[in-house]
């Protein structure tokens, strides 16, 4: 499988980062070239395995129900870009 | 007082129980001559002088009533990932700028309540996006060691290659470093110093800017096999804030560094030698053999078929999670923002300007190979290749106590040599060093010897999961055999 | 079922149409703290006070997941006659919006914590029809953005970022709006009663995803006997309809919509609608170019989750009485009618508040209290029967009063309507007014024959027409103020004037 400059474009998108409009042609290439390479996966036989998500073999650990954490307001905001009246503020939104 | 420099962490923190020095007096050298190399090496983001004779001072006051900690005294370098309350903490990324947590990493709160003194931040690729530490907002780390007879500026390695050049020109008894691919032995390696990853969940992630969640392994580097087991085994143990930290206990390391390794089977996988392999990697593995062979081990020739698909499933598995880890850099709620005609425009210019080249190029690969139609034959498959990875080591195990590899492919290389060259052949530093991180099992990287340039050279020990105390035990006895003592030529200075 | 059972067929120029629907149930988990961090849930706080760093997505935070929210999702899996799933998984769905901090959802994509179940609903009419539940998955709520602070930018509240959701997704199984409002109903029921979500809706503790299709009549059938869907047409999700009026108002605009575009040949976009509850209308929410591609993977930050089975055994052994047990019991033990018992446990406070009147009284009398009277009362002031001003123990006394004929039903609603505006001992205020009834036979013969005397013509007439007996009925309530006991005066009129 290759990737398009389209379909780059569409990628970019999704990842929202502006489109690479100097570097389409450079970054698709790029990108095919670790495409290709990586294609070499499909050499080994995976028939029957598990997909390993982690090396971690113990139990998922759990906590218990009870409010340890919040009320931390200043800490939340301290780092905001715009905050007002105890809200972050971010560009106009409505869907 | 520049002599304690040149100390060991072992000998200084024997030096400060002593009352040779103090520890207020260690940090005032360490920070003079931390604002000295920087300007060479930039190897720091942040020198906290302030910080480090305050925390010194309450280090001799311990000292004074008793109550030293494991590294009581210590000034110790943190890299730019790691969350330190109040300081920048910028993961050397322009989209961080200015960012200074609320909180502080688990692995550096252990740090600290040991006694370790802050002596600042240091430099990295950015979000531990690289090989040679070039890809950093504050710009490239220059490596202290340089060709014999040359004045070219060559790469520390990366992404941690300023925690590696400030302890390599002696500013610091230990850094912190993470290991996603080979962050910390790659470095480790390319200039002369100990580099550990301990197995995947014994040190805390939690606070610690994250890359490739299941493939990040915070770990130290260190001037000595044992200054590294005494910085893992400050640095490790269970966290609750960490789900997928290790619940059991932390053992003795420090103790196993000297012990012998008479009877240990050493593997050595075939697989490693790989074509285009430098002579002198190739001699030094061989010699690596003879010295163990010659402290008593046996050796064994073992297969790990998977070996050359590890890195190409590393390219699939970090960039899928990074490009999720890393949606949260938005200029929403902390990091710098930069105003677009509306929100989407917003979001995309913020990460368009806050991202590095790599990193949107990282980003992109994974946000590519998780998307739809493409999940299961790229993301999936990576993942299925992930365990039979796995596998082979837990074959491999069966028959030997750990492995034994070269660390890179390759001595350190000029800053700007591979500028023009393929993303690949910047990933392929990372070949030998990559298979453990894919499987999560513990493994070092000891300086062994110099190639005829007089770089520095490392050997990578390997072992199974949670058995930390035989890589150290091999650590030590290969630091032994190899009697590296050679230190980079201070032409900074 | 077919669509001509239910009577819901849309009666287009070309054709006649059904309507089929498939919900999505978002119910907040009732929890002290949120899914992954300590937070608090609780409703109402300042903005951005329930929120910890990790709710707030800053670089390095880690989930761990809250042991409580994984049994309320079990608990609601076995309250839905569910498969619980030993081994699920936590998943990552991506995408971009300033209320969602981490720029992911942790949710469970492909293996969810409870799969496959049903429940049987009721319609307005009393007859009942089953749902299947697809499955029920754990994940984080978002934030809230609030659009009108500001004219130029939107506010952000992370209080409700990470608090835990069970989305709830039925099969599409529904087939008219009244369906529609009665299978939530019932879903809010059980999860009331089993005490894992508050249900209320104007609080955001429920949220309905409606997904709507309309095919030719007969196609709905096709669908149930084959397993395909292509028989259903075209769906369109209306997003977070908050109420059941809305949610049967959705349905209907949205599927005479659709059926209004087919028939004059144009296609059905699959996509999200919201509904406007100003106009009655859905219009589009996203455009097609936006079309979202979440890249679920499994968190890696996160473990598989399994269920022991002892977990899982303990919180199946310690599971509440739930409707339709309840409504079982209320038929066959205290014989009341299916009409009365299923009023009765169509709402947790209904039920309990008819077990806390009952206390071994009269189970009818109390029933029919509850239902007609007091409910009566409070719909007609517009309160729910927890902002009741009269208590159980209140009118339990009042029952009890009745059939111990202490009191006679009649002075039985004076008296409720005295402990309904001045509150007290419904026993005492009896007592204090007399109120009590006189069953004393000879008071009432007195006051009988009083009148017979006072009125001769009138009591003639009585024999020739026995119903006008009536007249005297009243006339002897009206000289002892109702206090008389209706049988009493029956028998003694029935005695002296047709005898
Ligand atoms: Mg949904
Ligand atoms: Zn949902």
């Amino acid at each position: 499988m290759s990737v398009t400059t389209d379909e780059v474009r569409r990628i970019a998108k999704l990842a929202r980062i502006a489109e690479p409009t100097a570097r389409l042609e450079a970054l698709t290439q790029e990108l095919n070239g670790i495409l290709d390479w990586v294609e070499q996966l499909g050499e080994v036989d995976v028939e029957g395995v598990e997909p390993m998500t982690t090396p971690v073999v113990t139990p998922l650990p759990m906590r218990e129900d009870a409010i340890t954490d919040g009320n931390v307001r200043d800490k939340v905001l301290k780092n905001a870009p715009n905050a007002d009246a105890g809200f972050f503020v971010v560009p106009k939104s409505v869907e | 007082m520049s002599d304690v420099l040149s100390l060991s962490l072992a000998e200084a923190l024997e030096g400060l129980k002593n009352k040779d020095f103090s520890a207020r007096e260690l940090a005032e050298t360490h920070v003079k001559a931390a604002e000295a190399i920087n300007p060479a090496l930039n190897c720091f983001t942040v020198i906290d002088g302030d910080r480090a004779i305050e925390m010194a001072s309450a280090s001799d006051a311990r000292i004074a009533k008793g109550e030293a900690g494991l590294l009581e005294g210590a000034p110790l370098a943190i890299k730019d990932l790691y969350a330190v309350q109040g300081v920048n903490t910028e993961a050397c990324s322009n989209i961080l700028k200015g960012f200074k947590p609320e909180y502080e990493s688990t692995v550096t709160q252990k740090l600290w309540d040991q006694g370790a003194v802050f002596l600042g931040k240091t430099n990295m690729d950015e979000f531990a996006m690289g090989s040679s530490n070039e890809t950093s907002a504050h710009g490239p780390v220059i490596n202290p060691w340089r060709k014999t007879g040359s004045d070219e500026n060559l790469v520390p390695g990366g992404s941690s290659g300023g925690a590696a050049s400030a302890l390599a020109a002696g500013v610091s008894y230990g850094s912190t470093g993470t290991d996603t691919g080979g962050s910390i032995r790659q470095p480790a390696a390319f200039t002369g110093l100990v580099g550990v990853k301990p197995t995947y969940g014994r040190c805390s992630r939690w606070g610690i800017v994250a890359f490739a969640s299941s493939l990040d392994h915070p770990g130290p580097f260190a001037k000595t096999v044992k200054d590294s087991a005494i910085l893992t085994q400050a640095m490790s143990g269970y966290d609750p804030k960490d789900s997928t930290s290790y619940p059991g206990e932390v053992p003795n390391w420090i103790e196993a560094v000297g012990q012998s390794v008479k009877g240990l089977r050493i593997g050595v996988p075939k697989e490693y030698s790989v074509d285009g392999m430098p002579e002198d990697i190739a001699k030094l593995w061989a010699q690596g053999v003879d010295w163990l062979k010659a402290a008593g081990c046996e050796i064994v020739d073992v297969s790990l078929p998977m070996t050359k698909y590890a890195l190409p499933a590393y390219y699939i598995i970090a960039p899928a999670e990074a490009s999720s880890n890393l949606a949260r850099y938005d200029g929403m709620r902390y990091g710098v923002r930069v105003e677009g005609e509306d929100l989407a425009d917003t979001y995309e210019k913020t990460r368009a300007a806050g991202f590095g080249a790599e990193v949107q190029r990282r980003v992109l690969m994974g946000t590519y190979v998780l998307s739809a139609g493409y999940y299961d034959a790229y993301y999936v498959r990576a993942l299925k290749v992930r365990r039979k990875i796995l596998e082979d080591f837990n074959n491999a195990f069966t028959q030997v106590d750990a492995l034994l590899t070269p660390t890179t492919p390759s001595a350190a290389f000029g800053i700007g040599a591979k500028a023009n060259a393929s993303p690949l052949e910047m990933y392929l530093n990372d070949i030998f060093t990559v298979t453990a991180n894919i499987a999560g099992v513990p493994a070092m990287s000891v300086p062994a010897g110099l190639d005829k340039d007089g770089l520095p050279l490392g050997l990578q020990i390997i072992t199974k999961a949670l058995d930390e105390a035989t890589m150290f035990k091999v650590g030590a006895a290969l630091e032994d055999a190899a009697g590296f003592t050679a230190k980079p030529q201070a032409w900074w200075a | 079922m077919t669509a001509t059972d239910t009577g819901y067929i849309i009666h287009g120029m070309k054709g006649d149409w059904e309507v089929v629907m498939g919900l999505e149930v978002h119910a907040q988990v009732q929890s002290q703290a949120k899914l992954f961090s300590g937070a608090a849930t609780a409703f109402g706080a300042d903005p951005n006070t329930q929120v910890s760093l990790v709710d707030a997505a800053m670089p390095g935070m880690l989930p761990v997941i809250n042991k409580e929210c994984v049994a309320q999702a079990v608990r609601t899996g076995l309250g839905l006659n569910a498969q619980i799933n030993p081994h699920s998984r936590f998943d990552r769905k991506n995408y971009f919006y300033p209320d969602l901090p981490q720029g992911y959802q942790i949710s469970q994509f492909s293996d969810p914590i409870v799969g496959e179940g049903e429940i049987e609903c009721e319609r307005e009419d009393g007859s009942r029809f089953v749902v299947g539940i697809e499955r029920l998955h754990l994940e984080q709520d978002a934030g809230k953005s609030i659009h009108d602070l500001d004219p130029n930018a939107t506010y952000v509240d992370l209080n409700r970022s990470g608090v835990a959701l069970m989305e709830i997704v039925s099969k599409p199984h529904i087939r008219t709006p009244d369906e529609a409002s009665a299978y939530v109903a019932k879903l809010r029921a059980i999860l009331r009663y089993l005490g894992t979500c508050g249900g209320d809706m104007e609080k955001g503790q429920l949220r309905a995803d409606v997904n709507v299709s309309v095919c030719p009549v007969g196609g709905y059938a096709k669908f149930r006997e084959t397993g395909d869907f292509k028989h259903l047409g075209t769906r369109c999700e209306i997003k977070n309809v908050n109420s059941l009026r809305f949610i049967r108002q959705a349905i209907e605009y949205e599927a005479n919509r659709q059926v209004e575009i087919i028939e004059e040949g144009g296609k059905i976009d699959q996509e999200t609608r919201l509904f406007d509850a100003g106009t009655g209308v859905t219009r589009s929410m996203r455009s097609k170019e936006d079309a979202h591609d979440y890249r679920y993977f499994p968190d890696p930050d996160l473990l598989p989750l399994i269920l022991e089975e002892d977990f899982i055994a303990a919180i199946k052994a310690s599971l509440p009485e739930l409707p339709d047990e309840k409504r079982k019991r209320f038929v066959e033990e205290l014989g009341l009618t299916d009409y009365d018992a299923s009023v009765l446990v169509s709402d947790k406070d209904r039920a309990d508040y008819f077990e806390a009147v009952l206390e071994g009284r009269d189970a009818k009398l109390a029933a029919n209290w509850v239902n007609n009277e007091l409910f009566g009362r409070l719909n007609k002031e517009g309160l729910s029967i927890t902002q009741s001003p009269i208590n159980p123990q209140q009118l339990g006394k009042i029952v009890e009063l009745i059939s111990k004929e202490v009191i006679s039903g009649k002075i039985a609603k004076d008296l409720f309507e005295i402990v309904w505006e001045e509150g007290g001992d419904p026993e005492a205020i009896v007592e204090d007014r007399g109120m009590k009834q006189v069953t004393d036979t000879g008071a009432i013969e007195a006051v009988v024959d009083q009148l017979i005397a006072d009125n001769p013509d009138q009591a003639a007439k009585v024999k020739d027409k026995p119903k006008t007996m009536g007249w005297f009925v009243g006339q002897v309530m009206k000289a002892m103020q109702g206090k008389a006991n209706p049988q009493a005066v029956n028998d003694i009129l029935t005695k002296k004037l047709l005898d």
